[in-house]
């Protein structure tokens, strides 16, 4: 299975090709990324992809709804799972971190 | 992505949990979305260009933002307390729009000409509906639109686009952070950029909303008892009223666990007096703009609770700070040559980020050539990144060549036990240019002289600083949001004085 290195853009959309896992990039972080869920590249959420594409069985250990994501050598990278999932989430063979919540004090 | 995207991730984390009114008949985040949903198959169906609401804040307001959201439509709540003349007028700077008002407002909603749909009307055209999937609203579409009060006559309109409003939710908010018990009490109107960011970032949290839309210091504080609300967000002048009427008093309210406070210049006596009435509730200072998509900075809990028990001055007064900005804000304070400032020099505050969009309907984008917004606030930056207000650029008085600022002569006078209300304003002078002028609203039943109330200030600031005059009103000009309308004193002074 071939994955691909992809410059990230704030506000881009992508889907699993193997599990229900929805993520929208928040931060792209500074260098291309091959991002994948269950180890298969993430597609656009627009776009439509082969069938029956299996997943790679050691990553598949689920992905958080609403948790935001950031790649272990880069946390410029910050990804937020919109639709939650089985699916790991990785930079090619890298999996993505969760990202320590420093919540703030609610203003309104 | 659009705001759609937070009540379709609330409902999915927390679809049973109350998210709109009280415990016993709320409504789920699930129900909410559903709502949300057969609200935008009617509005579509509408062909409205646009939606209006003139109504006060409720669970209706989250319904319609959201249902506005997925019809991908803007929403404008405008000020249910405008005549109907000044609400035509406003109504016709929108796109063919469609108006939703509460039961009491739709008589003068008619006035206007404009389509008018009663709330409960909609509301229960709402329930019948089978909500009929959409397209969902483009990023940069305007999500909601907001008049300003600000200081000029005309108000100029806001444009709050999605990507905005999520920069804001998304960069300050952790998503379904609010435990089942959290309760949030929503007494600010939703014309108020807080009463909007309110609900957004209230869903994203998972947290429930109690509204209060006819704020009373009683009964702000028996619903706070009663529905054990953990976080409540006030203006100023409410916090000042619920201070004065608890009397000295502890609030008793075991269950607020914070309080954040915002919208105008939060004086520093009654600050003081609330952190004691309240003694177990974390206040937070919120400072933002219309235009900012709200708050763009922060004073915790931690930064107050250091300030009041800190001897040290430098930490003591952190109080009367904005806090520090809250993530993807960048500042800079400008001179007025342009240049940019280093710490501990006050110039104007200007911000840049995705959350801020200085965009108004008309006139455009307000940004610079790099993105940055003007805020018009004079300010300074210590050396840890806390942002110090001076109020705006405008309000500075210049008496004998001297700079005042309104601020530091008003919270002198708020320490005196007759005063209740105050606005420091310069009155134009032949002597001295601009003579200070302190207009006053004394506490029912409390007196006090014009001399008395000017040794008082004497005693704690520079003799040029004390107040000229001291003039005695029974209330002061606010705008909708609280803020003084120094000009309107301005103007009422200057011509008592001619005649």
């Amino acid at each position: 299975m071939s994955t691909e290195a992809v410059g990230l853009r704030a506000g881009l959309r992508l889907k699993s090709q193997v599990c229900a896992t929805e993520v929208i990039v928040v931060r792209p972080g500074t260098r291309p990324l091959s991002l994948c869920c269950g180890g298969v590249q993430m597609l656009g959420r627009e776009a439509s992809g082969p069938a029956g594409v299996t997943p790679v069985a050691e990553r598949m250990r689920g992905s958080l709804l609403g948790k935001r994501y950031t790649h272990p050598e880069d946390d410029a990278v910050e990804v937020l799972v919109t639709v939650s999932g089985e699916g790991t989430l990785s930079d090619g063979e890298t999996d993505l971190v969760l990202k320590e919540a420093k919540p703030l004090p609610a203003s309104d | 992505m659009s705001i759609s995207m937070l009540l379709s991730m609330a409902a999915s984390a927390s679809a049973d949990r109350v998210a709109l009114g009280r415990k016993a008949d709320g409504i789920t985040f699930s129900s909410l979305e559903r709502d949300a949903n057969a609200g935008a198959t009617l509005l579509r169906e509408d062909a409205a260009g646009s939606v209006a609401f003139i109504g006060q804040n409720s669970p209706l307001l989250p319904t319609l933002l959201f249902a506005s959201a997925a019809a991908g439509l803007p929403l404008a709540p405008l000020n249910y307390r405008l005549p109907g003349e000044v609400l035509r007028g406003l109504l016709d700077r929108l796109d063919a729009p469609v108006v939703i008002a509460d039961s009491r407002y739709v008589e003068i909603a008619q006035s206007t000409g404009h389509r008018v749909i009663s709330a409960e009307e909609w509301l229960s055209a709402v329930r019948r509906t089978e909500p009929v999937p959409g397209p969902e609203a483009d990023p940069g579409s305007a999500a909601v639109l907001l008049f300003t009060s600000g200081t000029t006559a005309d108000p100029k309109c806001v444009v709050l686009r999605h990507s905005h409003l999520l920069s804001y939710v998304l960069g300050t908010v952790e998503f379904a952070s609010a435990e089942e018990h959290d309760r949030a009490l929503i007494s600010v109107p939703p014309y108020h950029v807080a009463g909007i960011g309110s609900a957004l970032t209230n869903v994203y949290a998972g947290r429930g909303m109690v509204y209060l839309p006819d704020f009373d210091p009683a009964t702000w504080l028996e619903l706070v008892r009663s529905e054990r609300v953990t976080g409540a967000m006030v203006v100023p002048t409410m916090l000042a009223r619920v201070v004065e009427h608890l009397d000295g008093a502890q609030a008793d309210c075991p269950a607020l666990a914070s309080l954040a406070y915002g919208g105008a210049r939060m004086p520093l006596p009654v600050l003081e007096q609330a952190l004691r009435a309240f003694p177990e509730t974390g206040f937070a200072n919120a400072y933002g703009l219309t235009e900012t998509s709200s708050t763009i900075a922060v004073l915790g809990p931690e930064d107050h609770r250091k300030a009041i028990e800190s001897d040290d001055p430098a930490l003591r007064a952190r109080l009367g700070s904005a806090g520090q900005v809250v993530p993807g804000i960048e500042t800079q304070i400008r001179a007025k040559d342009g240049s940019v400032l280093g710490p501990g020099a006050t110039g104007e505050l200007w911000v840049r980020g995705e959350q801020v969009s200085g965009e108004y309907r008309g006139t455009g984008s307000v940004l610079d050539a790099d993105g940055w917004f003007p805020t018009r606030d004079l300010a300074y930056l210590d050396e840890d990144g806390y942002l110090f207000l001076g109020g705006r650029n405008d309000d500075t008085i210049i008496r004998g060549g001297e700079n005042i600022a309104p601020a530091e002569v008003e919270d002198a006078l708020l320490t005196h036990p007759a005063v209740a209300e105050t606005a420091v304003v310069g009155v134009p002078d032949d002597e001295w240019g601009q003579r200070l002028v302190a207009v006053v609203v004394l506490r029912e039943g409390a007196r006090a002289e014009v001399a008395e109330l000017r040794a008082h200030v004497r005693g704690l600031l520079r003799g040029s600083r004390t107040p000229d005059e001291v003039v005695f009103r029974d209330e002061l000009p606010y705008t909708p949001t609280g803020k003084i309308i120094r000009r309107r004193l301005v103007a009422w002074l200057s011509a008592a004085a001619e005649n």
